[in-house]
């Protein structure tokens, strides 16, 4: 192993094999499945498989391997499976199904994905998304999934994230929920033939790895605190995105990275996990007791125009009061082919600098600054309807996004067609996740990862409507061809419940809930977690500099050990206990923030969601630097020493390949 | 603004519960209400006491975990979910009660967090359309007229959230019932199993100890995503037919 | 049946066979306007329809027997719901408003039990003892006609009062009644039939109330 890189990290071998097929990229998929191994429908019922997380990922994945007639067990920590994060998504779901006949095609659609991830995915799995991604509007239809339609009773498509081409799916604002909803039903109906067993508001929160194997996990049963263990041939981590590590994002509440970062703990390795969405159109926030953040559809920015006071001292005027001369349309200004347009980081990162610069407006938010010192900032931008409703008319601006208009009227108190609208960037998506293989399968043989929890096909940035085609490609076609030959060696020797790994396993986990429960300090875990998320917003958001980013390990690591040492966790553990729930998640994401900083430190180059300051071109857009970083970081976990707090990875390098599609670089000016 | 809470406080699914009364200050209008009562639970916290568990996830109004009966009213003063209402829709000085949802179906778990698996039971019942995973036709191959998709999307919107069998004088879930019923029978791919699926569904619904539906009509009224009553009817008509049919 | 559905259709249906007859019974009400002769000849003719294939008194006697099955299983039927809702809420809320429903809708329980009450009262007054209340009337003639026994009873005004508060429980079972008939069986399933069934409920409880209360009110005047 080489020396230490920054007194931060090693570097490992690099990843030899990815199992990604070679040949014709058309007949790659196709040929895999026919080579991987089968199992005899009568051996079926006699191997097991544990999936954490029921969202599309794992909803769809349980279904599926219900029907084939493995004893599947799911566990999710809402109260239903209906409830995972999935829901939420709103835009749509790309298919390349070119019902619009606009010249898709899943080649188009395979080629789009892998530009908009700026060249930092895996050629063979994208293109195995397009292709099976028209498979899953025929399952999802069938299943009752009610996608918009046009009068003659055939389905809508249209454009979203930029593309030429209509290949977006999608159920009036409620794309997340309908899909979700479908899944659902389908796992209901196997829980109710007996093939899958469900596990509601059960956390897990170890994974059992014996002779390098992945055998299972221990849960906490959140209702009774029960500590269980859950015994398998192979286990699934469907367990979503990590996007809450900044504390404020768009993500659910419970969101966490627990799942992944027990499973990258015990060996399995986190790729890329710097590589962040910010979504540029949500609703700002309102004070410092907020608890998340709301997105509005992109589609607004095809309307309104987003400006903010050329003044400073304008900014707690009364927008309407401010007379045109004194605005500045900074898109427009900078950008004035693609205007308001411009793609998501972009436009995040100059709302940012805007509100830097002073010149933000809304409600004045206490914050802590690069230099450490607490400032007033005020965090939102104009998006402002007021010459569209001059254009179209108050009624057609009604029509098209009277439902958005409505949901910031009821969040903010504001009417957005008398006053312009505030939004402001917020955490989104995650790109970033566990590493995995072609086969969706993680460095931990038996592990196998899916959904927006592995880092497989978005490279450094996700195209709008493409998460959901993701979680469903996995879950309903890709997984279940890969797992198989796995599976195809068991059923495995069995474990018995009190094998030495079972018991390390319960015992890190009874330990933990143990500290937590007589830490008995002076700090709830909530304002913990806010000051990593301000730490991590601040240092790791939008932008990211070599300086900063040194700052917040430090920073973080101090927060560590006040959070090991004097955090204050009420109740006890046999009753259903929330603090004690966040608790543990805190403590993972802590982790997790470290080594985010850390990546993000090692890559100097600007990528899709990652943009490093000192990698930018003369105009200051996103500057990529393929000779040097044109791969995946794989990471390893080790800490400073035996039981060191402080994090010591060691980095795997894959390095990326483009047989099919030329790298470029992109401009937007 | 200042208020004072009366807030249902109960240990475990076995306890017995009553009514404890905090007042939270410095509420801004802004905040929603389950950021009110995480800044209770920080307050409640700082001095030493549990804090109140109540279920909530996406805080955006769509995935249906969170649901309180505020002052009498299932979600609030406002047709939305509890997490969607806002500080706004109360005054300085007011006393707001919070109770879990009450119905035999619904077990609380602790506190304002109850059991709403019943109604997972009730989909595993028939909820669905028996389609395994790579058996579907073409999605083009069946148009659907946009009367019928559009009713079907607007009772998909159910978030099983259970504010209708909250607000229901008779603890009846036939809302949630209805609206699954007519989402999956509008559309030509559930017309195998409506007939089974309806009878199933309705057993299990009993089975599970909801109340029958008088057609009160409180429960369209509280429902967050404005469920019309005619699900039931709907329900009730596509039983009639069924019954019918099996005989 | 046993289905909570089932057992509302059979409410529906109970509740419509009831509904029947009293627009039936209120038709004959309104005879008493025309005079004694036409009230006592209707009241006797109402024995003899169907003669000579049903003995004297058959045809009532065959509504009797659908109207006795029909309170039964329409009683039957509520109070297992009743006792059911009660076990589906077995711990209710300290602060509960109600937004939209009707006073009618909510009472629908107390309301039958009242109409029970009243119809109990109705024919032990009416048909079964026909006991005389009026002491300015001859106790024969009463017995004897059914005209005297109806003017006898209505010229006191605690009967009319009785029966009016009767007619009011009875137009607000109606109107909730009826409505939630033609929801039971599904009969309004589209926002339009949802107007049509709740206007008919509307008009039905209307007519049924005032065609009611014509008779006593009239013979109570007149006797003054
Ligand atoms: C507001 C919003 C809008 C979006 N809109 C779009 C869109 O329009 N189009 C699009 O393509 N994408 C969209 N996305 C992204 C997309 O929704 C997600 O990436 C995707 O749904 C993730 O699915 P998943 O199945 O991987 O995870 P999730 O749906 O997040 O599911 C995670 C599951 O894991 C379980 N879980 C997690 N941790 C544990 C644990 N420790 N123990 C047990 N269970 C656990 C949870 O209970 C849950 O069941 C949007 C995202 C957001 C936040
Ligand atoms: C003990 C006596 C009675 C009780 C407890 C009773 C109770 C009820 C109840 C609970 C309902 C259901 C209401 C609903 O679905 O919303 C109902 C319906 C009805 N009742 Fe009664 N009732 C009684 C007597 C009567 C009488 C005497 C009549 C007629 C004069 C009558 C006519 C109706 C009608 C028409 C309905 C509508 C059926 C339906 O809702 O589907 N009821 N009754
Ligand atoms: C003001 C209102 C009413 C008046 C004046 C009235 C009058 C009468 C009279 C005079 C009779 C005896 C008829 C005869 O024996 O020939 C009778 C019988 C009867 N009435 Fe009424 N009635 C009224 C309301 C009702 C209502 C509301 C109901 C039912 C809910 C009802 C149910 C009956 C029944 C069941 C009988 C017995 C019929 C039989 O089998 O002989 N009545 N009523
Ligand atoms: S019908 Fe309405 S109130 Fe009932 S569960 Fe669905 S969304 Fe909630
Ligand atoms: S309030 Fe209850 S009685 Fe029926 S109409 Fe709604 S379920
Ligand atoms: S928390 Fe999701 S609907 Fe309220």
């Amino acid at each position: 192993m080489t020396e230490l890189i920054d007194g931060l990290y090693r570097e490992g071998e690099p990843i030899a094999d990815s199992k990604a097929p070679d040949g014709p990229i058309e007949t790659r998929w196709e040929r895999h499945q026919f080579e991987n191994a089968l199992v005899n429908p009568a051996n079926r019922r006699k191997l097991s498989v544990i999936i954490v997380g029921t969202g599309l990922a794992g909803a769809s994945a349980g279904a599926t391997l219900g029907e084939a007639g493995y004893h599947v067990k799911t566990f999710c920590y809402q109260d239903s499976p209906r409830r995972a994060h999935s829901i939420a998504a709103q835009g749509g779901i790309n298919a390349a199904k070119n019902y619009k006949g606009d010249g898709d095609s899943v080649y188009r659609l395979f080629y789009d994905t892998v530009k908009g991830g700026d060249y930092r995915s895996r050629e063979s799995n994208v293109y195995r998304l397009a292709e099976v991604s028209p498979n899953i509007i025929d399952q999802c239809v069938a299943q009752g999934v009610p996608f918009a339609r046009e009068y003659g009773g055939l389905l809508d498509n249209r454009s979203f994230g930029g593309v030429q081409v209509q290949r977006t799916f999608y159920a009036r604002g409620q794309t997340g929920q309908q899909l979700l909803i479908g899944a659902y039903q389908a796992l209901e109906r196997q829980i109710a033939k007996g093939t899958v067993e469900m596990f509601s508001r059960h956390e897990m929160l170890e994974l059992v790895v014996i002779d390098g194997k992945a055998r299972g996990i221990i849960a906490r049963d959140m209702v009774t605190g029960e500590i269980e263990t859950h015994l398998a041939d192979a286990v699934v981590l469907a367990s979503g995105g990590y996007g809450n590590v900044f504390f404020l994002s768009t993500n659910a509440m419970g969101c966490n990275v627990t799942a992944a970062w027990r499973a990258h703990r015990k060996g399995a390795y986190m790729a890329n996990p710097c590589y962040t969405q910010i979504h540029p159109t949500c609703i700002p926030q309102h004070g410092d007791k907020q608890s998340k953040l709301t997105l509005m559809s992109e589609s607004l920015r095809n309307d309104g125009r987003i400006w903010v006071p050329k003044n400073a001292e304008d900014c707690d005027k009364d927008p309407r009061d401010i007379p045109e001369e004194d605005r500045d349309y900074y898109l427009e200004r900078i950008y004035p082919s693609f205007g308001n347009l411009v793609p998501r980081d972009i436009a995040s990162r100059q709302a940012k600098n805007m509100c830097d610069e002073g010149r933000g407006v809304g409600p004045a938010i206490v914050e802590v600054g690069p230099d450490g010192e607490e400032r007033e900032v005020r965090r939102g931008v104009y998006l402002d309807f007021a010459s569209a409703i001059e254009r179209m008319g108050r009624e057609s601006v009604e029509s098209k996004y009277g439902n958005l208009f409505d949901m910031y009227e009821r969040i903010t108190g504001e009417n957005p067609y008398e006053v312009p609208m505030r939004i402001y960037p917020a955490v989104h998506y995650v790109m970033g996740g566990l590493w995995v293989d072609y086969d969706l399968e993680s460095s931990i043989p038996g592990l196998y990862v899916t959904g927006e929890a592995n880092f497989s096909d978005h490279g450094a940035n996700r195209l709008g409507a493409s998460a959901l085609m993701q979680g469903l490609a996995d879950g309903y076609f890709v997984l279940p061809n890969t797992i198989r030959d796995y599976l195809a060696k068991g059923p495995f020797e069995p474990v018995a419940e009190d094998a030495p790994e079972v018991e390390e396993a319960r015992r890190s986990v009874t330990d933990r809930i143990e500290h937590f429960l007589t830490c008995d300090g002076e700090r709830t875990v909530d304002s913990i977690h806010k000051e990593l998320g301000s730490i991590m917003w601040e240092y790791c958001g939008m932008e990211r500099t070599a300086e900063g980013l040194q700052k917040a390990i430090g920073l973080i690591r101090e927060l560590k050990t006040e959070f090991w040492t004097n955090v204050k966790v009420l109740g006890s553990n046999d009753q259903l206990n929330q603090s004690l729930e966040k608790a543990g998640r805190v403590a993972d994401f802590l982790e997790l923030g470290e080594l985010m900083c850390i990546d993000a430190l090692h890559r100097e180059e600007s990528c899709g969601g990652h943009f490093r300051a000192e990698s930018q071109t003369e105009e200051g857009e996103a500057l990529r630097n393929d000779e040097d970083f044109s791969y995946v970081a794989a990471w390893e976990y080790a800490t400073k020493g035996e039981d060191a707090a402080e994090l010591e990875p060691v980095l795997h390098k894959e390095d990326l390949v483009y047989e099919f599609i030329e790298m470029k670089q992109r401009s937007y000016k | 603004m200042r208020l004072t809470l009366k807030i249902w406080r109960q240990d475990g699914p076995d306890a017995t519960g009553g009514f404890e009364t905090y007042t939270v200050d410095d509420i801004s209008e802004d905040m929603s209400f389950l950021e009110m009562l995480d800044e209770l639970n920080e307050n409640l916290q700082a001095r030493g006491i549990e804090p109140v568990a109540f279920d909530s996830d996406c805080r955006e109004g769509i995935c249906g975990t969170c649901g309180l009966m505020i002052s009498g009213l299932a979600h609030g003063p406002e047709v939305t979910t509890t997490c969607q209402l806002h500080m706004r829709s109360f005054s300085d000085g007011e006393e707001i009660t919070i109770e879990p949802w009450r119905a035999h179906a619904f077990p609380v778990i602790r506190d304002l967090v109850v059991d709403r698996s019943a109604f997972d039971r009730i989909i595993q019942a028939g909820g669905f359309i028996s389609v395994d995973t790579g058996a579907a036709p073409d999605a083009a191959a069946t148009p659907v007229p946009k009367v019928q998709a559009d009713r079907s999307f607007d009772t998909a919107t159910c978030i099983g959230c259970g504010a209708c069998v909250a607000a229901c004088p008779n603890a009846s879930a036939m809302l949630f019932l209805g609206a699954k019923v007519t989402h999956l029978g509008e559309l030509p791919q559930g017309q195998a199993e409506r007939n089974s699926r309806v009878v199933d569904m309705v057993a299990q619904h009993d089975h599970e100890g909801f109340g029958g539906c008088t057609n009160i009509g409180e429960c369209a009224a509280s429902c967050p995503k404005e469920i019309p009553l005619d699900v039931i009817s709907q329900l009730n008509k596509d039983l009639r037919v069924a019954a019918r049919a099996r005989r | 049946m046993s289905s909570s559905i089932g057992l509302k259709w059979l409410m529906a249906v109970t509740g419509i066979v009831f509904l029947l007859y009293v627009l039936l019974h209120m038709y004959g009400n309104l005879k008493v306007l025309a005079g004694q002769e036409a009230f006592d000849t209707y009241a006797h003719h109402l024995r003899e329809i169907g003669e000579p294939m049903l003995p004297y008194g058959g045809l009532l006697w065959i509504v009797r027997i659908v109207l006795i099955a029909s309170i039964i299983g329409h009683v039957y039927a509520a109070f297992t719901l009743w006792s059911r809702s009660s076990s589906a809420r077995p711990q209710g809320y300290a602060v509960k408003k109600s937004i939209s429903s009707s006073l009618a809708s909510r009472t629908m329980r107390w309301g039958g039990i009242t109409l029970l009450l009243f119809v109990i009262f109705h024919l032990i007054h009416f048909t079964l003892v026909k006991p005389n209340f009026n002491s300015e009337a001859d106790a024969a003639a009463v017995k004897e006609s059914p005209y005297v026994m109806v003017s006898a009873s209505f010229s006191l005004i605690w009967v009319v009062l009785i029966y009016t508060l009767a007619m009011i429980a009875l137009g607000m079972h109606i109107y909730h009644g009826a409505w939630s008939a033609s929801q039971t069986l599904g009969l309004t399933s589209t926002p339009r039939a949802r107007t049509v069934a709740k206007t008919t409920a509307q008009v039905l409880a209307a007519l049924i109330v005032v065609g009611f209360l014509i008779p006593p009110f009239y013979l109570y005047f007149s006797s003054l």
